[in-house]
């Protein structure tokens, strides 16, 4: 089902929790929605629910205007953030809930059909006669996930759902959710503040920050082409550096590093710099290489010490990186904002000699 | 339109239902007949009411019970405290029995307890009898009786309110006093009591204000001799079967102001505790 | 072999064991002995005398009345402390803490204040007082006025035991009923009910014991007239003034008993709120 959120903007007293968010989901998409505690995701999910007002814009579902509609006609799934299960029902009777308070009250039978069904789904057909307190924490996540398909939603809403598990688990439960809604095709979106878990799940991640949906788009384009610092700074890992644009060209002065190429005004800039963009050659320079986190088959990350300031770079992993020995630090590239908001890609100068 | 109206939404339904009944309930059950007690005095004027509170008899009452209510409490603190460190700290055969009988005052009607204090402490009683061989003290029919009576009332108050916060102190800050070299009654009086102190003064406060209101338990005990044993509540009755209305009121509204000034300055005084500890 | 050795800071046994008596000694001169006093006034001569105090005509009316009046207190403070309880622990609204500020205010009102308000309105020469002559209602002396004041004292009961559990349970699970589907009074009895259905029990019967045991509120709008408005404190405080103590004593410890019911009724109640807030059936 398609959902279409139109300049909604929400206050609470004098603070502004959503300001002017448009946002549409297509049939069957799976968009997460990215940014960090207190940029509004959760006032959004909320008001999609139907357990927020808001002060104005409007949400449609599948064009129908949705203002005014309370959150029990909605149809709407949410799994929410500690899962809010009903802690004096069986998992059986926490999923049946939506069954049983329907206007037209299906059978017992048919009631015990689905429930039984969606436990299959999710995979803990054994455990219907335990009470929430007597699963783990994996399972009662699965038992809140039960309970919202349980209604048939149009729309299926994630409140930070793998907060409460533990890092192991995460992953796999990640996945399995995620093969979930290739498989039904249901309409969902993930609240989020993992950077990870919404790149690896989501087909789009809408990014937010101070109530608005800064960018939206697949998590090679944000990567790739971060439409404001803040984007670039929150996603994927960035080295950010101030730095002057003279000509064309933005100079990393005082630190010694090769200057970029850019198509930009001049001017004081940022330029955000990627662990692939900063390379880090062996050879007399004046980077000292401090620590090696991870090596693949060509390439090794390696923290670099210039001057005192720790930049993350890459390494060609021909020979082992050592510690504490001096090298030569070059850019293949980076994004540079100059302090209008304009944006250009950075280009090293001259190609870089591989050491 | 794209410009959606805006919706006000309240995520858990029946708000006016509920608050309606609610109003309608404390409206007519508490907040008008209290109203009544505001107004009716000023019925005699100003002066009227001044010098309706300023008669010998009603001053004495007035000093008897609000006396004695703060001479019980203050006896009650140790008591409680007492009460309350042995439920939380210390294990003992009937410590559960123990935590049932502190309800006792709670449970038992007042009229009950304050026939029940006045056969124990007469002069022919099982504790009036030895009291008086040992030290010559008669309880009953006296003010000692009145405070004796108003302890019973208030030792839950202090209890139940010390022993939570008794409970979640833990032992963790008093072993910490351990490592760094404190002797136990420094723990005790550096660490456990300031801890304590804005619980005992929560219940100290609840106490009084029970003792000071406390009719049933203390006109049995009391001997209700007037300007020695009379307490304010039964200076209320004795006005009102005289249909001196006003007069009653009067001295009801001066017991619930003596009241809030006492709640208002034990308030302050925790607030300087707190302060204090920061 | 060597003794166990106890931490240093830890109190020496011997000072445990003393503080362990002293409270004890504390408890029962304080609390105990009074209760054991009652009954041992009220069985002074015999079981037989005692029981036939209880079943005498006055004090069966007595027992009656206060019945009656538990019987239409409860139920009303019970709906107006549930629905008190609904509005402040899962609704947002201006003016809340003064709202509970006023649900709590009975309980630092001296019960003859309580009492006395009822006759500074419905009494004689109360405001309604000569309206109420002309229409020939009787609210004080008679048993409107013996409700009004025991509900005004037994007010805070219910919604002072709920609301704290029903803030502490927040309203994740009433929230999740609403995107299920459900209308707020199938919420309200499938989710909001069931999880405070203890702490609701608890709440009613120390309403209900205070609303058998008020004195001193039913004292002042009561009259004293035998057999007509006269509760079973009341009863006991006439035949101990007549100096019929063993009457007096026998009725009192009716009414201990009801107390000391309330009390294991009550402990028994935390025990399985305790165990039963998973709802282990």
């Amino acid at each position: 089902m398609s959902i279409e959120i139109r300049d909604v903007a929400r206050r609470f007293g004098s603070t502004a929790a959503l300001e002017g968010v448009s946002l549409t989901v297509a049939r069957g998409e799976f968009v997460a929605l990215l940014g960090p505690s207190g940029s509004g995701k959760t006032t959004l999910l909320r008001i999609l629910a139907g357990l927020e007002g808001t002060d104005s814009g409007t949400v449609r579902v599948d064009g129908e205007d949705m203002t005014g509609v309370p959150a029990r006609e909605r149809r709407i799934g949410v799994v929410f953030q500690q899962y809010a299960l009903f802690r004096h029902m069986t998992v059986f009777e926490n999923v049946a809930f939506g069954l049983r308070v329907r206007k037209r009250r299906p059978p017992e039978a048919e009631i015990a059909r689905r429930v039984r069904e969606l436990l299959a789904l999710v995979q803990i057909p054994e455990l219907e006669r335990r009470y929430p307190d007597q699963v783990s924490g994996g399972q009662r996540q699965r038992v809140a996930l039960a309970r919202a398909l349980a209604i048939e939603p149009r729309l299926l809403l994630l409140d930070e759902p793998f907060g409460a598990l533990d890092a192991l688990v995460r992953k796999d439960v990640r996945r399995w959710v995620r093969g979930l809604h290739d498989r039904l095709g249901i309409s969902t979106i993930l609240v989020t503040h993992d950077q990870e878990e919404a790149m690896e799940m989501a087909d789009r991640v809408a990014v937010m920050e101070r109530g608005r949906i800064v960018q939206c788009d697949t998590a090679e384009v944000l990567l790739r082409d971060p439409a404001t610092p803040f984007v670039a700074g929150f996603l994927g890992e960035a080295s950010r550096l101030d730095c002057q644009v003279r000509g064309g060209v933005a100079h990393f002065d005082p630190l010694p590093l090769p200057p970029l190429r850019v198509a930009l005004p001049d001017g004081e800039a940022q330029a955000f710099l990627r662990p692939e963009d900063i390379a880090v050659l062996a050879g007399t320079g004046q980077g000292i290489l401090r620590a090696v986190r991870n090596v693949t088959d060509d390439r090794a990350r390696v923290i670099v010490d210039l001057e005192g300031i720790l930049l993350d770079g890459t390494a060609a992993s021909g020979r082992a990186p050592q510690r504490n020995v001096p090298c030569r630090v070059a850019l293949r590239g980076g994004i540079v904002f100059a302090s209008n908001g304009q944006r250009a890609r950075g280009e090293p100068l001259a190609r870089i000699m591989a050491g | 339109m794209a410009c959606g109206r805006p919706s006000r939404v309240a995520p858990v339904p029946g708000l006016g239902l509920t608050l309606g009944l609610t109003l309608a309930w404390v409206g007519l059950v508490v907040v008008i007949p209290l109203a009544a007690l505001a107004i009716k005095p000023w019925e005699l004027g100003v002066a009227g009411v001044a010098q309706s509170l300023a008669e010998p008899r009603v001053l004495s009452a007035l000093a008897v019970s609000f006396g004695a209510a703060l001479a019980a409490s203050i006896i009650n603190l140790p008591l409680g405290l007492l009460l309350a460190w042995a439920l939380v700290r210390l294990d003992f055969p009937g410590r559960r029995v123990l935590d049932s009988v502190i309800d006792l005052p709670f449970a038992l009607p007042t009229a009950v307890a304050g026939i029940a204090l006045t056969a124990l402490f007469a002069p022919n009683g099982w504790l009036g009898v030895p009291l008086m061989a040992a030290f010559g003290w008669q309880i009953a029919y006296t003010r000692a009786g009145i405070a004796v009576a108003l302890m019973f009332v208030g030792l839950p108050f202090i209890v139940r309110t010390v022993e939570p916060v008794l409970r979640d102190m833990g032992k963790d800050a008093e072993e910490a006093a351990a490592t760094l070299g404190a002797i136990r009654p420094q723990t005790l009086g550096r660490v456990v009591l300031p801890t304590l102190a804005p619980a005992l003064l929560t219940g100290f406060g609840l106490a009084c204000a029970r003792a000071v209101g406390e009719y049933g338990s203390v006109i049995f005990i009391a001997g209700n001799l007037p300007m020695a044993t009379e307490i304010a509540p039964l200076l209320i009755v004795i006005r009102l079967e005289q249909f001196d209305y006003a007069g009653a009121a009067a001295v009801g509204l001066a017991m619930l102001c003596l009241s809030f000034t006492i709640l208002l300055g034990l308030n302050l005084l925790q607030r300087l505790v707190r302060r204090g500890r920061r | 072999m060597s003794a166990p050795v106890r931490p240093a800071h830890a109190d020496a046994p011997w000072a445990s064991a003393l503080l362990a008596g002293a409270a004890l000694l504390v408890a029962i001169v304080m609390l105990a002995l009074p209760l054991a006093a009652v009954f041992a006034e009220a069985l002074r001569r015999g079981l037989p005398v005692a029981i036939d105090a209880i079943m005498e005509e006055d004090a069966l009316a007595a027992i009656r009345l206060t019945l009656i009046i538990a019987a239409i207190t409860v139920p009303m403070n019970l709906m107006g402390g549930v629905a008190a309880a609904w509005a402040v622990a899962k609704c947002e609204f201006p003016g809340k803490r003064l709202l509970v500020t006023l649900i709590e205010l009975p309980f630092s009102v001296s019960p003859v204040i309580a009492g006395l308000i009822f006759v500074l309105i419905f009494g004689a020469k109360g405001w309604l007082g000569p309206w109420l002559q002309a229409h020939d209602i009787q609210v004080i002396f008679a048993v409107p006025g013996l409700v009004l004041a025991t509900v005004f004292v037994t007010f805070p009961f219910v919604a002072r035991t709920v609301i704290p559990l029903m803030q502490e349970q927040g309203r994740d699970e009433e929230e999740a009923a609403a995107t299920l589907g459900a209308s707020g009074p199938q919420t309200f009895w499938r989710v909001t009910l069931p999880n405070v259905k203890w702490a609701l029990l608890s709440g009613v019967l120390l309403c209900n014991a205070r609303a058998m045991g008020e004195f001193g509120a039913v004292s002042v709008v009561s009259g004293h007239i035998r057999g007509e408005t006269n509760t079973m404190p009341l009863h006991v405080e006439i035949l101990y003034n007549e100096y019929q103590f063993a009457g007096a004593f026998a009725v009192a410890a009716l009414l201990a008993l009801l107390g000391l019911v309330t009390l294991a009724a009550k402990t028994l109640l935390e025990h399985a709120a305790g165990r039963g807030a998973g709802g282990a059936a």
